[in-house]
Formats: C-alpha cells, sequence, structure tokens
C-alpha cells in the first residue's frame, strides 16, 4: 500500500528514535519517572495535533480543547475498570472508542457552534469547556465509579511506551496525509477567506465541522492513553487552564506545523517537567513566573512560532 | 440558450432598495457588460446571483434552472464562477495552491484515498497540477508559482483570480470591476486576457465595470444601472450615445 511506500522516511525516522529512547530506558540512565514523562509528551503532542488542524490550519479558534481530551480519557478509564481491561490487544479498539466518543460530541457541539464567527466561538467553547468540567465534577451521581470531584481512581495501567509511540506515529501520518491532500488545502483556504472558499464551491461548514471532529478524535484519544497511563482522573486536569496549555503548543510551535507541534510538544513537557526536578522543593511554584516569561520573550522573538516563516 | 436570465430582483438594506427590479438576460458564449455609477447596485446583483445575499423578490435561472437562493458554495458546481470587486484571494497561500484549491475542488478524491494514499490520489493530484501550470502560464504568472498570493502586484492579484475562477471550469464567469485599481497599461492588458479567455474557455462572461471604457470594448451587450434600477440595456455604440446614460454618469469622470 501506497501509505507505508509515502511514509517509509517517517516510519525510519521513527524506528531510530524508538530504539534510542528504548536503550536510554533499558540501560537505566534516565528514571521511572522521565520514562512517564516521555510518554505524556507524545500524549500531549497528540492532542495538541488534534488543536492544530482545528485552530492552526482551519482557523477555528476553541479554548474548549482539554474537554474533548477529557472525554477520551473518562470513556476510557471507564471501559478499562469496568471490563477490567489488561490485555494490550483488548486496549486498542477501546483507544480507538474513546477517540470517537470524542469526535463524535465534537461534531454534535460543532454543528450549532462553528456556525459562530471567531470571538463567540471563542466564548462558546470556553462555555463547553466549563460545562464539560461541571459534569466531571459530578460524575460520581450517574455512576459510582467516576468518582466525582474526588477523581477517578484504580484505572489499569495499559499505556506502554510501544503502543503510544506506535498510535502517536500512526495518527501523526494519518494527520499529514490529511493536511496534504485537499482536505487539508480547504481547511487552509477557509482559514484564509470563507467567502472566497465558498466561491470556489467549498462547503465551509462541513469543513470545518470535519477539522473539528478530527482534531477532537486526536485529543480523544491523547486522553484516553493518559487515563491508561496515569491510573487516576481528576477534573481539574481538563479544564481551561489544560486547554490554554494546548493552545499555547500550537501557538508556540507554529500555527499549521505538524513539526512545530512535535518540538513544541517536547519542549512545553520537558520544561514544566524538567523545571520540577531542577527547581528546589520552596521555588517550584515560580515555573509559572518563568514560563509566561519566557513565552513573551519567545513570542517577540518568533511572533509566528518556532517553524513557520515570519510572513513579510 | 440563454445562460442566464434574472428576472425582477430586488433587494433592498434597512429600508434602501439597492436593487429594484433588476431583469437582463445572457445569452451562451456572449460578454454582457453591467455599468452605472458608484452605488447603483451593480455588486449587489453580484451577489444576489451567487447566493452570498438573499433575493428579496424575484427569480435567477440558469440554462432554465431556478436557482435562486442557492447557497453560494453550491454554484460552482453548477457552472458558475465569480471574482470580488475588493479581491479574496488566499492570501497566505501560494500562487499555485489558490489555483489548485480550485481544481481539487471541481475534480478531487475521497479522504480514504487522501489517508492512504490510493492510485486515484496520485492521478487527481497528478492532473490538477498540470492544470494548475496550465492556468497560471496563461495568466503570465509563471515563476511566481509559490510566491504567497499577497506578494503579487496587484495587477497580477487582478489575474490570479481570475485564473481561480476559470479553474473551476465554469459556463459563466461574473467579474466584478477587473480594472479596478490597475493602471491603463494593465487594463489593456487585462482587456486582453479576458478576450482570449473567451475564446479559449468558450463560456459566458458578465463584467461589472465603474469606467465605461473597458466593458465597451469586449461587451456584446451593456447594461446600464442607476439607483438599483436598470435604466437602459443596448450595444455598447447605443449606449454610449444614450441621454440618460450620459445623465446618470454626470459629474462623474465619464467614458
Ligand atoms: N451588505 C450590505 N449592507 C448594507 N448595505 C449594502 C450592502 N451591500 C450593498 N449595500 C448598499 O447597496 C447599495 C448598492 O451597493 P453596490 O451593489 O455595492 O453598488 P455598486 O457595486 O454598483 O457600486 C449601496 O447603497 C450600498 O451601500
Ligand atoms: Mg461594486
Amino acid at each position: 500500500m501506497n501509505f507505508f511506500w509515502e511514509a517509509r522516511k517517517v516510519i525510519l525516522l521513527s524506528v531510530l528514535i524508538y530504539l534510542s529512547v528504548k536503550a536510554i530506558f533499558f540501560f537505566g540512565y534516565v528514571s521511572q519517572y522521565i520514562e512517564q514523562i516521555t510518554l505524556y509528551a507524545l500524549i500531549v503532542i497528540l492532542a495538541s495535533l488534534g488543536l492544530n488542524v482545528i485552530y492552526g490550519y482551519t482557523g477555528q479558534f476553541s479554548l474548549g480543547h482539554a474537554a474533548f481530551y477529557g472525554i477520551g480519557a473518562y470513556v476510557s478509564a471507564y471501559l478499562t475498570k469496568i471490563f477490567s481491561i489488561e490485555n494490550i490487544f483488548a486496549y486498542i479498539p477501546i483507544l480507538f472508542i474513546s477517540g470517537a466518543a470524542a469526535g463524535l460530541i465534537g461534531y454534535l457541539i460543532g454543528i450549532p457552534i462553528l456556525r459562530l464567527r471567531d470571538d463567540f466561538l471563542a466564548i462558546a467553547t470556553l462555555g463547553f469547556g466549563t460545562l464539560v468540567r461541571v459534569l466531571l465534577d459530578n460524575s460520581d451521581k450517574f455512576s459510582e465509579v467516576f468518582g466525582g470531584s474526588r477523581g477517578f481512581v484504580g484505572i489499569p495501567r495499559l499505556t506502554t511506551f510501544e503502543l503510544a509511540f506506535v498510535i502517536v506515529i500512526f495518527l501523526i501520518l494519518i494527520t499529514h496525509n490529511l493536511i496534504y491532500s485537499r482536505y487539508g488545502l480547504f481547511w487552509r483556504c477557509i482559514k484564509n477567506d470563507e467567502l472566497a472558499s465558498a466561491s470556489i464551491g467549498i462547503n465551509t461548514f462541513s469543513m470545518k465541522l470535519m477539522a473539528f471532529t478530527y482534531g477532537c478524535f486526536l485529543a480523544g484519544i491523547g486522553g484516553a492513553l493518559y487515563a491508561n497511563l496515569y491510573t487516576f482522573l481528576h477534573p481539574s486536569n481538563f479544564d481551561i487552564l489544560k486547554s490554554i496549555d494546548f493552545l499555547i503548543i500550537v501557538i508556540v510551535g507554529g500555527m499549521g506545523s505538524i513539526a512545530g507541534t512535535i518540538y513544541a510538544g517536547l519542549i512545553w513537557v520537558g520544561f514544566i517537567e524538567g523545571l520540577r526536578i531542577v527547581l528546589p522543593a520552596e521555588v517550584v511554584d515560580l515555573r509559572w513566573v518563568f514560563i509566561p516569561l519566557l513565552l513573551i520573550a519567545l513570542m517577540m522573538w518568533k511572533p509566528y512560532g518556532l517553524m513557520t516563516k515570519s510572513r513579510n | 440558450m440563454n445562460a442566464l436570465e434574472v428576472e425582477g430582483l430586488e433587494k433592498s438594506f434597512g429600508g434602501v432598495k439597492a436593487v429594484d427590479g433588476i431583469s437582463f438576460v445572457v445569452e451562451e458564449g456572449k460578454t454582457v457588460g453591467i455599468i452605472g455609477p458608484n452605488g447603483a447596485g451593480k455588486t449587489t446583483v453580484f451577489n444576489l446571483i451567487t447566493g452570498f445575499y438573499r433575493v428579496d423578490r424575484g427569480r435567477i435561472l440558469f440554462y432554465g434552472k431556478n436557482i435562486t437562493r442557492t447557497q453560494p458554495y453550491k454554484l460552482p458546481h453548477l457552472g458558475i464562477a465569480r471574482t470580488f470587486q475588493n479581491l479574496r484571494l488566499f492570501s497566505n497561500l501560494s500562487v499555485f495552491e489558490n489555483v489548485l484549491s480550485a481544481i481539487l475542488k471541481k475534480d478531487g478524491y475521497n479522504v480514504v484515498s487522501s489517508v492512504f494514499r490510493t492510485a486515484d490520489y496520485f492521478m487527481k493530484e497528478g492532473k490538477a497540477e498540470k492544470k494548475a501550470r496550465e492556468l497560471i502560464e496563461f495568466f503570465q504568472l509563471s515563476g511566481k508559482e509559490n510566491y504567497p498570493a499577497n506578494n503579487l502586484p496587484y495587477g497580477e492579484q487582478r489575474r490570479l483570480e481570475i485564473a481561480r475562477a476559470l479553474a473551476l471550469q465554469p459556463k459563466i464567469l461574473l467579474v466584478d470591476e477587473p480594472g479596478a485599481g490597475m493602471n491603463p497599461r494593465e487594463v489593456q492588458d487585462l482587456l486582453q486576457t479576458l478576450r482570449e479567455v473567451k475564446e479559449r474557455f468558450s463560456l459566458s462572461i458578465v463584467i461589472i465595470e465603474h469606467q465605461m471604457g473597458l466593458v465597451m470594448n469586449i461587451s456584446d451587450k451593456v447594461v446600464v444601472m442607476d439607483f438599483g434600477e436598470k435604466i437602459m440595456e443596448g450595444t455598447p455604440g447605443e449606449v454610449k450615445k444614450d441621454k440618460r446614460v450620459i445623465e446618470a454618469y454626470l459629474g462623474e469622470e465619464f467614458i
């Protein structure tokens, strides 16, 4: 199939990265904690890539991305727990079901809100994010398993480095193929000018809905991998602050750049977690002073992100 | 055969009648000019035909098919393409992508082909790229394929917008003030290009112009509008001599 032939370079590179990382883990150069962070970085990259499709490529500003990440996480947590999933091959379908659930809800919510324009869309997605947060806080009223504001505990640990790596690379390839096809081109047309897009026959609403659904699907898979990595979920992991994390990664990496999202995701996770290790305990919270300052400096230096050429 | 028939078109904005009972016919293969002073309602007529504004009253027939109040994105599939008075290019996309997007909209492949890179994907992409290059060459933009559209000089942006519209292989092309903001030399070039377009792509054209010069040269028929109404219709020769037209244009830099 052409899919693999076309992607041969990326696949080769991925195998090399995989072997190197594996070797580092194997020889015990890094702690368990670093291994966990590496996995987390992959997850963050995947979810951010989803937002990049929605916002970076299609221009639909969303402040509720973490809600879809959370939906994927809770669906996977619930299914793997009630079915006591232990086998990775039983887990893979659940991963995709979790992604599909987030995608479906993105689709349904997208129907009314994607007709709105920029600032209204921001408010609507923010509202949806808040709604999901409140629902998660009260989720124990539907079923005790969810744990409500106490958090969802006892989720089977199923996310391995191999699984996360293969899934993320596979989804990056699919995203790449979509972006570099007529659909990606239409998304970029819409971001540039919706009226002009309609004038060449693009059904702008359905294309925006497609981008939004797909972006939420990626967030959902990311959330699912997260749930089965940390084995504990709390509603506060999926609130507006998390949505803003994803936004920052997309903007820092460069709107509409897959490589940018990958680098920015690695830097972001590496930085936040790295500072946690490096800084003495008393000043760890000062991270939230350094990080905004760094962001401001970065945006002054490269206003269009790390990977996007500045416009002239 | 009539490519386009407009019957009693009306449109008001907050009590102001922008278009007030306009009717005209575009015969297949002919070029019709619409002229009139600023604010006469010319652009509004285009926006009504192409569904960007909702028609208050009246009918629009395209090859006999009623297309009144059709959503804008459906019209290119029927064979109607347009340009905008205030240029609407995909300004951050390259010249090549501006044209390619329209071709791939017209003749594309599905999502599965995109994701799995099937034979259909490569075939359609290849065909589209070839066609895009031909169009870009025809509009004398070769060598600038990779420029962002907004880096082109104004006159070339106008040409690119027409190229993008023609990439849809329309049966009728609606162009709104293609000469606006151009110098006389560029206008002459454009005129020549439009003549060639007409020959090569064998289509009907409706062209709005504020200045009369451009339209008179290439139109088979001219519709004159003022205050939302059609004040006359005729061959360029007839229109030039008409008293009402001269009156409408009094105080304007005319002919
Ligand atoms: N979207 C709109 N909202 C309100 N008024 C409009 C709108 N579009 C056009 N008009 C008004 O309709 C009239 C005709 O405008 P237009 O069709 O642009 O004229 P022309 O193209 O002949 O210069 C003008 O008075 C203009 O202000
Ligand atoms: Mg106008």
